[in-house]
């Protein structure tokens, strides 16, 4: 059967016939054989530039009084903040260690690169890192769709990876090299059902659930959820999804609005959480909403406002939490940047520390060593709380629940695992 | 019942955008028999000038850039908006000078890849820090936030449906848009010289019609529609996905999978198109599952393609020799 597409192909044969009547259309056509003069000029032109770009490069090659760790994070994007936020926590804890003399006496120097929040600018960034700038350790990032993307090239490159606040358990699954700082989902899933089912504000038994699909972070965390809320009784009454950057959520949230649910769980990313926030409550959702730490960004009550009033989400750790450890580097951090810092500034200064903590101890720099003293990290005093690494690589911390009042995150509770 | 006129209401709204933007895509594919990959850039282009626009036209009246109290006069709303065809336009015009007719008589697999090429670029240099930057913003309001909410259902069961002021605007711009374009096409002298260019551009060439000049202006209106296309849509949906978002072109893809639909090629076919798009998204995301929105337009256009692979209106091609 013929498709539009064969037929117009078969239109296309028609230039033929044309090219031998002159007509007006062909007042300025360049030949083929022009063309190729052209692209061998501009050929010649790139491998001459990319040469000497190369070349150019090849000069800096790394001094040995200092190490290079290299950071991949989206510091522009629709989740601009997390790179943006995670540098900042990096580049203070390193601040703070060439301070003191820098690592074993070497000083600590940071590439980061930007990966725009796409899986393939990461594998890009963190190829480039590993391969071109022969970084020591790789630090980043924040969504674990892109930490899944980078992890295997850091894994046979044999460089560790430590992701700040990537919560999906693949990532640190992919192997021995691959650690991380925070909580995971089956944990951060148990906290929110548990706290739907029994606080009293939200007190429900009937869950709605809006998820971004595109994200392994989203459904990772979407799935641990619902096992907990259904295991405590509850039922999940809609489960509807959107795609990371949708404008239009009005057709999941109806359908969710004829659900009648007491709670809607969103475990998306803040640009996304803040449009559906806006387009639930223009369409008569009254009821509270809650997510994990995709949420964590100052960017959030920009765009949402009071759409969020007495909604929750989960965290690495509150702003708010009197202990010096968390005021000391709440007061560093606002006395470099003027602002305060959100938890994935927080898990970035972590991350680093654990680092330096690593290769201070490790016998030599190189990737094995220090890899094999981060699986010893027991009982890391981190800003987000005490970091053990278990034997999965994955720390075994708390979280915190965070409320929504005009725009920003208040403190509501702590809940540690196994509680 | 209110569920479904809410969903009705949405579907109506956003088909009126994928109508306006499949318009440029059968107009240029009627012309030139290509795709003009780069049309739903256009679409970023308009949504991005739009912003531009308004963040320094709010407060020469005296309101915030990114937060105003109160939306800004109409007539500089209108300003915008007609500022915004214009450039759009332009970019049309630039685009088909510079790219595509330098090829004319090349094979139209050339003039697709090209597309392409100048679809990248447009997405990439729109990234540029100095053009309009690789973060999402938010758009101003410049219309005033009014909703019409319907009751429905008495005591326990009420239910509302929310009938924003956006969505009747969206609804009533395209139309006037659509009807000005069809008039314009099958009313005028300028529309006869197009339907004779797209009929046999050799013949049309040998009546005396200026052929370089008609296809100018149809990359030009298809250019205006697609901006007020990215006008309307950052108004209905204000958080703007920076220039470069998949998202963008997935708009552009929905779009085009409309102008197929309906015909490619046929102006009324690329309306139907669009609202069906919308329709068959909508009422598949609310009554099956959201899980699966996009899947539901494809497998229509797939299954389009099967029945009627002219599209909906399109006519028979015969087959030349």
């Amino acid at each position: 059967m013929p498709t539009c597409f064969a037929t117009s192909d078969s239109e296309s044969c028609i230039p033929l016939t044309r090219d031998k009547t002159p007509t007006r259309l062909t007042k300025r056509t360049i030949s083929l054989r022009q063309f190729l003069r052209l692209s061998k000029v501009v050929g010649i032109f790139l491998v001459a530039a990319t040469s000497l770009m190369s070349l150019g490069c090849q000069s800096r090659v790394a001094s040995t009084d200092e190490i290079v760790i290299g950071h991949f994070g989206s510091i522009t994007g629709s989740e601009a903040t997390f790179g943006i936020s995670t540098d900042r926590g990096i580049q203070l804890a390193i601040e703070e260690v060439n301070a003191a003399g820098g690592v074993n006496g070497k000083k600590v120097r940071l590439i980061t690169y930007d990966d725009k929040g796409d899986p393939r600018e990461a594998g890009s960034a963190v190829t480039r890192l590993v391969t071109r700038d022969q970084v020591t350790a790789v630090l980043g990032e924040v969504a674990s769709g892109l930490s899944l993307a980078a992890a295997p090239i850091c894994q046979e490159n044999g460089v560790p990876m430590i992701s700040p606040s990537s919560t999906n358990p693949k990532v640190t699954q992919v192997g021995d090299m691959i650690y991380r700082v925070c909580f995971i989902d089956p944990f951060q899933g148990s906290v929110c059902a548990k706290f739907a089912r029994e606080n009293d504000k939200i007190k429900a038994t009937k869950a709605a659930i809006l998820c971004d699909q595109t994200a392994p972070y989203s459904v990772g965390l979407q799935e641990e959820f619902e096992k907990a809320f259904t295991a405590g009784g509850g039922t999940i009454v809609s489960k509807q999804a959107y795609q990371a950057g949708d404008q239009d959520f009005s057709a999941q949230l109806t359908s969710i609005r004829a659900s009648e649910p007491e709670v809607i769980f969103i475990p998306g990313y803040y640009t996304d959480v803040g449009n559906i926030a806006l387009q639930a409550r223009k369409l008569g959702l009254k009821v509270p909403m809650l997510g994990g730490d995709g949420w964590d960004s100052a960017k959030l009550g920009q765009i949402a406002g009071d759409a969020l009033n007495g909604c929750y989400y989960s965290n690495h750790y509150s702003h708010e939490d009197p202990s010096p450890r968390v005021q000391n580097f709440i007061k560093l951090y606002q006395g470099k940047y003027q602002e305060t810092p959100d938890g994935l500034a927080a898990l970035g200064y972590d991350a680093a520390r654990i680092l330096f903590t690593a290769m201070k101890t490790a016998p030599s720099l190189s990737g094995k060593d220090i890899a094999a003293e981060l699986a010893k990290t027991t009982g890391f005093e981190g800003v987000t709380g005490v970091i053990s690494m278990d034997a999965n690589r994955n720390p075994v911390k708390p979280a915190v629940i965070l409320e929504m009042k005009d725009g920003t995150p208040r403190y509501v509770a702590t809940i540690a695992p196994g509680e | 019942m209110a569920d479904f006129l809410q969903t009705l209401m949405t579907a109506l709204a956003i088909g009126s955008l994928y109508a306006l933007i499949a318009l440029g895509y059968t107009m240029v594919y009627g012309v030139l028999k290509f795709i003009n990959f780069a049309h739903s850039d256009i679409v970023v282009l308009g949504a991005w000038l739009s912003y531009s626009f308004a963040i320094r036209a709010l407060p020469l009246v005296g309101l915030d850039a990114h937060n105003p109290a109160t939306p800004p006069p109409i007539w500089m709303t209108a300003g915008i908006f007609v500022a915004v065809l214009l450039l759009c336009s332009l970019a049309g015009f630039l685009i088909e000078r510079l790219a595509y007719r330098p090829l004319r008589r090349a094979p139209r697999l050339n003039v697709l890849i090209t597309a392409i090429g100048v679809s990248l670029l447009l997405q990439n240099v729109g990234q540029l820090d100095f053009v309009f930057g690789a973060s999402p913003q938010k758009m101003p309001a410049l219309l005033p936030n009014w909703e019409l909410p319907i009751q429905f259902g008495q005591g326990e069961s009420i239910r509302y449906v929310v009938l924003p002021l956006i969505d009747c605007i969206i609804f009533a711009v395209s139309g006037l848009l659509m009807l000005a374009l069809e008039l314009l096409i099958f009313r005028t002298k300028f529309g006869t010289a197009l339907r004779a260019v797209s009929f046999n551009t050799d013949f049309a060439a040998l009546m005396g019609i200026p052929v370089d000049r008609a296809i100018s202006l149809t990359f030009m209106l298809g250019s205006a529609l697609a901006g007020a296309a990215g006008f309307l849509y950052v108004l209905k949906f204000p958080s703007m996905n920076q220039p470069a978002h998949s998202v963008w072109v997935l708009l552009g893809l929905k779009a085009f999978v409309a102008a197929v639909v309906g015909g490619i090629g046929n102006i009324r076919g690329a309306v139907l198109g669009g609202f069906i798009i919308a329709f068959v998204e909508q009422f598949g995301a609310y009554y099956i599952s959201s899980n699966y929105r996009d899947v539901y337009v494809f497998s229509l256009l797939i299954l389009i393609l099967l029945i009627k692979p002219t599209g909906l209106l399109g006519s028979p091609v015969r087959e030349k020799v």
